[in-house]
């Protein structure tokens, strides 16, 4: 049995100890003789959190990432399970490369993987994978993220057949055809600094698509990394129309802006790209009301060497597992736009509720994914740190609260500090 | 001299002050050219690397014949004929040419922010000969110095400029400079090519040629490149000539002194009826002889003093 002590729960300023036995949480403030202790130091005690979209890189680009650093970041960041995306190299569209996965992150202890699989093979978007048979080998859903799905018909097949099997088909909603080259927001930057603009009508114009084929289909349909405006207000009527559909942001979108490219430092490239300051307030009040389900970080680790080229040759991605919750926590609770415990919820049971998962919890019996956060330090966001294997942020310097301090999956230790 | 400035990127943070000095040590320049032996050392002992990573024969000449003439040392890096770049970083590549005691960059890039980037990776004054659609900051003082030479002053001309604004970095860097200094720009071109997000005070942007030559001093064509056919933003070529061509009746509408100026090269009879690129009008060459001049003049305000 192991004693958490000196924690507070969510709302209270009480010490308290949480005891766990057996993966499983047994409960609060119990009699019984702990064999293990952890001081928690006063910190503050949540459900682990849940990521549904980081790019781990494993198989084949290990130099930008690979299982063990991406997991233990994630560990770092909160995180007790991690979906990865499958656009790796080659791309995981075979039951096999998802079941050595599973394998080898089983043997870090660090967060649990829970990989997503292509929807496609090759995600060239033309015919399904072997859906069941990824499923079988443990494929958590089915995604051609890191490319968009041009085919609307491939798409309905991929989500009837998903939706057969229990589970959802995510998109990264973007017109291909109308974000053309563009590697950052069309607008007034954009046109300013000369850069090939992508409209916010790209991801509308997609997403409106796609919210057509669920409200066909009745099969769930989750959108990636919602970046505008528009498009969050595509998935509200969507949803009030009784589209099964769920959508996710990311900490990065609500936080930074296309102004930030006017350094032309590459490290702000990310697709979606960063759009305007409306967008973002747009997409906060999304959190607000519950047209977004969840926050999800889309982790996308590339090399230094990768993220200095020209503006148009380096990739897209930003890297943010580690500093997804401090970020939230002091940009958005402490300065008082939303409460701990939506945030909260839009980590885990947000997250959990789009997976169709058990509902995280830290009453008895639940899974003993835990972690401590300290709310009361201050750090500096130091990239040199990282787990991950891209050391740089674009919040480099920033003075956060919120650090994770211990992470536990199923009960065992996977992060402390 | 020294102004502080270090870097000429774009016209971001320039004073009117400035740039006023470069255009008037652009004349001091001209004269060292007129002379039978043009050159001085303002430069001796310093290195200028020219670094282009797109080809323009054109721009490099007149830099590094600019640098010459100011007796700098010049070590010339072409992308195309080089080991270096493939597959590498920007910054990496940077690194390598730093490691020859550059004192200055040149930089030549078909992305935009790549010289912001070099300025940043190499730490040396970095100037910008044209990245991507961003800015060419050289060729709009040249066609600034253009202008003064015929009128004497930049402050309330009305300078029209027509053609593929989008992909246009002569017109971004022409509209933030002309503007700093009082004279009123107008963009123009077909609506594929022309974004309106760039009109603020003294930058009007119109799809309408003939309001936006009107009464212009000076009307700028832009070169059209063949590969806007191909990315679908005009039906074709002829239809372009009918509508965006600068030709002489166009002109008609501007005043009677209107000059007309081209950044090269040029397509004749396309974006420009040749028959005015060679007419009393055109300053197209002017443009040439003066870029040497005030290339030699950023140099100067650049570089002097701060080895
Ligand atoms: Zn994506």
């Amino acid at each position: 049995m192991l004693e958490i002590k000196n924690v507070k729960r969510v709302g209270s300023d009480q010490l308290e100890s949480l005891f766990i036995a057996e993966g499983k949480i047994k409960g609060w403030n119990l009699s019984e003789a702990a064999t293990e202790t952890i001081d928690g130091k006063g910190a503050t005690v949540a459900p682990a959190l849940i990521e549904l979209h980081a790019h781990l890189r494993e198989p084949g680009q290990e130099q930008k990432e690979d299982l063990a650093s991406g997991l233990a970041a994630a560990a770092a960041g909160g995180y007790g399970t991690v979906v990865s995306m499958p656009n790796t190299s080659p791309v995981v569209d075979e039951p096999g490369i998802v079941a050595t996965l599973i394998q080898k992150a089983e043997k870090l202890g660090f967060a649990r993987l829970k990989p997503a699989a292509a929807l496609t093979r090759g995600q060239k978007g033309e015919t399904l994978a072997d859906l069941a048979a990824l499923k079988e080998a443990g494929a958590s859903m089915f995604t051609d993220d890191g490319r968009t799905n041009e085919n609307a018909n491939v798409l309905r097949r991929g989500m009837e057949y998903a939706s057969g099997l229990g589970l959802l088909v995510s998109v990264h909603a973007e017109d291909a055809t109308l974000r053309q080259d563009g590697v950052m927001n069309e607008g007034v930057v954009s046109h300013e600094l000369g850069l090939p603009g992508n409209p916010a009508a790209a991801e509308a114009a997609r997403v409106a698509r796609d919210v057509e084929i669920a409200l066909l289909t009745g099969a769930r349909l989750h959108i990636q990394h919602l970046s505008t405006a528009r498009a969050l207000e595509i998935v509200r009527q969507g949803k009030k129309a009784g589209a099964p559909v769920t959508c996710e942001v990311c900490p990065h979108h609500l936080t930074l802006t296309d102004e930030s490219l006017r350094g032309f430092d590459a490290m702000y490239k990310v697709a979606p790209p960063l759009r305007t300051q409306q967008d973002a307030e747009a997409l906060l009040e999304g959190l607000l009301d519950g047209t977004v389900d969840c926050l999800a970080t889309d982790h996308a680790p590339h090399t230094q060497a990768e993220k200095e080229k020209d503006l148009l040759e380096a990739p897209f991605g930003i890297p943010s597992i580690e500093v997804a919750f401090p970020l939230m926590y002091t940009r958005f609770v402490k300065t008082g736009k939303i409460s701990l415990e939506k945030v909260l919820d839009l980590f885990t049971v947000g997250c959990a509720k789009v997976m169709n998962w058990e509902t995280p919890s830290l009453e008895a019996g639940s899974v003993a994914d835990v972690v401590l956060l300290d709310l009361d330090q201050a750090r500096a966001v130091d990239p040199k740190t990282f787990k991950s294997k891209a050391k740089f942020s674009p919040w480099a310097g920033e003075e956060l609260y919120g650090w994770p301090t211990l992470t536990l999956v199923a009960g065992k230790v996977a992060f402390q500090n | 001299m020294g102004n502080g400035v270090k870097h000429l990127l774009d016209f971001q943070g320039w004073t009117v002050e400035a740039i006023e000095g470069i255009l008037e040590t652009a004349d001091v320049m001209k004269e060292v050219l007129e002379r039978p032996v043009k050159k001085v050392p303002a430069l001796q002992g310093i290195t200028v690397c020219t670094a282009f990573f797109e080809n323009s024969t054109r721009t490099r000449t007149s830099f590094e014949l600019a640098a010459r003439r100011m007796s700098a040392d010049v070590l010339t890096f072409a992308a195309g004929a080089s080991s270096l770049s493939k597959g590498e970083s920007l910054r990496d590549t940077i690194e390598t040419l730093n490691a020859y005691k550059v004192d200055a960059f040149i930089v030549r890039h078909h992305a935009s922010g790549a010289a912001h980037q070099v300025a940043r990776f190499s730490g040396k004054s970095t100037i910008n000969a044209g990245d991507g659609r961003r800015a060419h900051p050289t060729q709009a003082l040249l066609d600034a110095y253009t202008m003064l030479k015929e009128f004497g002053k930049l402050e309330g001309l009305k300078v029209t400029i027509i053609g593929d604004i989008l992909h246009s970095r002569v017109a971004r860097s022409n509209a933030e400079l002309l503007s700093l200094m009082g004279a009123q720009v107008t963009l123009c071109g077909p609506a594929t090519l022309l974004p309106r997000e760039l009109a603020r005070d003294n930058v009007k942007v119109t799809t309408d040629i003939q309001e936006a030559v009107t009464g212009a001093d000076v009307v700028m064509a832009l070169r059209l490149q063949q590969e806007r056919m191909n990315g679908g933003f005009l039906p074709s070529m002829s239809e372009y000539a009918l509508t965006y061509q600068v030709n002489e009746s166009l002109l008609e509408r501007a005043k009677d002194h209107a000059i007309v100026l081209h950044p090269g090269p040029m397509n004749r009879d396309l974006e420009i009826s040749g028959s005015l690129a060679d007419s009393a009008r055109s300053r197209i060459i002017a443009q040439v002889e003066y870029g040497q001049a005030v290339r030699m003049s950023v140099l100067y305000h650049l570089l002097v003093g701060k080895k």
